[in-house]
């Protein structure tokens, strides 16, 4: 295993200390593991707080700041944070307009961040979740554990921080962040597996020409193993999965995500073919993102995320942003 | 059986976690996220360092603060499944100096209820419920019958490990097992070989292997 780490217990640490050294905007707590934005809290402005495990980055940390998270929590690499995290975060962002807790809906992210709200609730802090599941890989169904949050999470902290920003009420904001996540579904690809630092090795082995349908984040398995394919080919049958679920059309934000081992240069030509295949089909994809922005420490593979968007949410969409992942209008 | 006792347990059973580590994580690997042994590992290292200056005084109290540690530091779905089941086994003891085999009988249960209600999971479905359940209820039938300690024991392990074994054929309705539907199929469930873990150290603290 080839990582750029000192050792296995401090990857966390040593990598919150070096976004806490490259961006000041952020205040981060190496002992708690919680990244907020420095000048917090604002008075009269919700407060959003996300968090989970290490190894998606920009997500959650790199989403901290103007218009978008107050606070994230880290957990160690692909497991949930704690609640005496999520509390304490919680705490620290608390404005006195509430707390609004962004969760992916995995079990543990959903029964720590359980356990943190009602503790911020007995401390007579408002808290409102909102769950985010946007997989199409997995049936929502009684027998499994609930369709997984991966890249809608991404618009739901940036529609809903844009919203928090101008000042709307905690309910409000919860409001946006379901819609959001309601509007949109996501379907990821690995070419390769990844290696958790501690494990020491992959979490899975992939053939020379197979990858892995319906991925997760963590290095888990997926819904199927298929053969390699061309990037249209494979736009096309994650697009097919997606409208299968919610049909595309009208106004869409496409992000076509790379998983953290995948050149921009391939996503590039991922997202002519998504792009060209949405148009097709009568769509029109009026906003976009090509890049890593959910990642799953060095896998290789993408993934997409189709949001159908109003006026209301374009408008939050392209409100400024200030956060080491996104960036603009400041 | 007093707070030392119990203390003795949760040493014994942070030692064979530690020594499991890398095949509960393995376990974890084929249908999870390759975390499990890692994360219990590390909340018992701080369960252990948590215990250390002072001992709390009674077996609740050392078992309520086994879970909160755990809650505290293992993040993922263990540490509140399994703090939560110390917690409410500790809860259940109350504040008494010494507990019997009816006691801890019913601590179980209450743990095992904790769990369930937390989790909402089921016999079946694939989970560290499969071992906890029927080793809960053979422990309770053992020890309203009044068998001997070390046979009541025995039937705890003895169910725990078979409800782990039979999790193999099971497809997983929860937990991140659940995304790989049948593709669970054939694989032990780390959550239930974690749990027969920790029944086997509390057998043999109690009652010798």
């Amino acid at each position: 295993m080839k990582k750029l780490i000192n050792s296995t217990d401090t990857v966390v640490t040593d990598a919150l200390a070096g976004m806490a050294a490259a961006h000041p905007s952020l205040a981060v707590d190496l002992d708690l593991k919680i990244i907020t934005r420095a000048d917090s809290p604002h008075t009269g402005k919700v407060g959003l707080v996300s968090g989970g495990g290490s190894g998606h980055e920009p997500l959650h940390g790199g989403y901290v700041g103007y218009g978008m998270l107050d606070a994230a929590c880290a957990g160690e690499v692909f497991t949930s944070p704690v609640p005496d995290q999520m509390l304490a975060a919680t705490k620290a962002v608390n404005g006195g307009a509430g707390v609004l807790h962004i969760v992916k809906n995995y079990t543990g992210d959903v029964l720590n961040f359980q356990m943190a709200a009602e503790l911020a609730d007995d401390d007579g802090i408002e808290v409102v979740s909102v769950v985010t599941n946007d997989d199409v890989a997995v049936q929502d169904s009684l027998y499994t554990a609930g369709r997984r949050g991966v890249g809608a999470t991404v618009f739901v902290e940036k529609i809903a921080g844009a919203r928090a920003e101008e000042g709307a009420s905690l309910a409000e904001v919860a409001d946006v962040a379901r819609a959001v996540n309601d509007r949109s579904r996501s379907l990821g690809v690995a070419l390769t597996s990844c290696t958790v630092p501690a494990a020491g090795k992959p979490t899975f082995e992939l053939g020379e020409s197979e990858i892995e349908m319906g991925i997760g984040i963590h290095g888990e398995p997926g819904r199927e193993r298929v053969q390699m394919a061309t990037a249209r080919e494979l736009a096309g049958t994650v697009l097919d999965a997606i409208h299968d679920d919610m049909p595309l059309f009208d106004d869409l934000l496409v992000m076509v995500n790379g998983m953290g081992g995948t050149p921009l240069l391939e996503l590039y030509i991922l997202f002519n073919e998504v792009q060209k295949i949405l148009e097709d089909r009568g769509a029109r994809v009026t906003r976009n993102l090509v890049g890593n922005y959910i990642t799953s420490l060095e896998m290789q593979g993408f993934s997409v995320t189709v949001c159908r968007l109003t006026d209301e949410l374009t408008r939050l969409w392209d409100a400024p942003v200030e956060t080491p992942g996104l960036r603009w209008g400041r | 059986m007093d707070a030392e006792v119990f203390r003795a347990w949760i040493v014994t059973a942070a030692g064979v976690i530690d020594e499991q580590r890398d095949h509960l994580t393995q376990l974890d690997a084929a249908i999870g996220d390759a975390d499990h042994g890692i994360n219990m590992a590390r909340g018992f290292r701080a369960v252990l360092a948590a215990l250390e200056p002072d001992l709390p005084a009674t077996p609740g109290g050392v078992l309520v603060l086994t879970g909160s540690t755990l809650i505290s530091k293992v993040g993922g779905a263990s540490g509140p499944l399994y703090g939560t089941w110390f917690r409410r086994a500790g809860k259940a003891l109350g504040d008494a100096s010494e507990v019997d085999l009816p006691a801890l009988a019913g601590a179980l249960e209450a743990a095992l209820a904790g769990v369930q209600k937390l989790g909402a999971a089921r016999e079946g479905d694939k989970t560290m419920v499969d071992a906890l359940a029927p080793a809960t209820a053979a422990f309770s039938k053992a020890a309203a019958e009044g068998v001997p300690r070390a046979d009541a024991l025995s039937a705890l392990v003895t169910a725990a490990q078979a409800g782990a074994d039979a999790t193999v054929s099971m497809q997983a309705l929860k937990g991140r097992a659940s995304y790989l539907g049948p593709r669970s199929v054939g694989h032990e469930d780390p959550g239930a070989a974690s749990s027969v873990l920790l029944l086997t150290a509390l057998r043999d603290v109690l009652a010798g292997p």
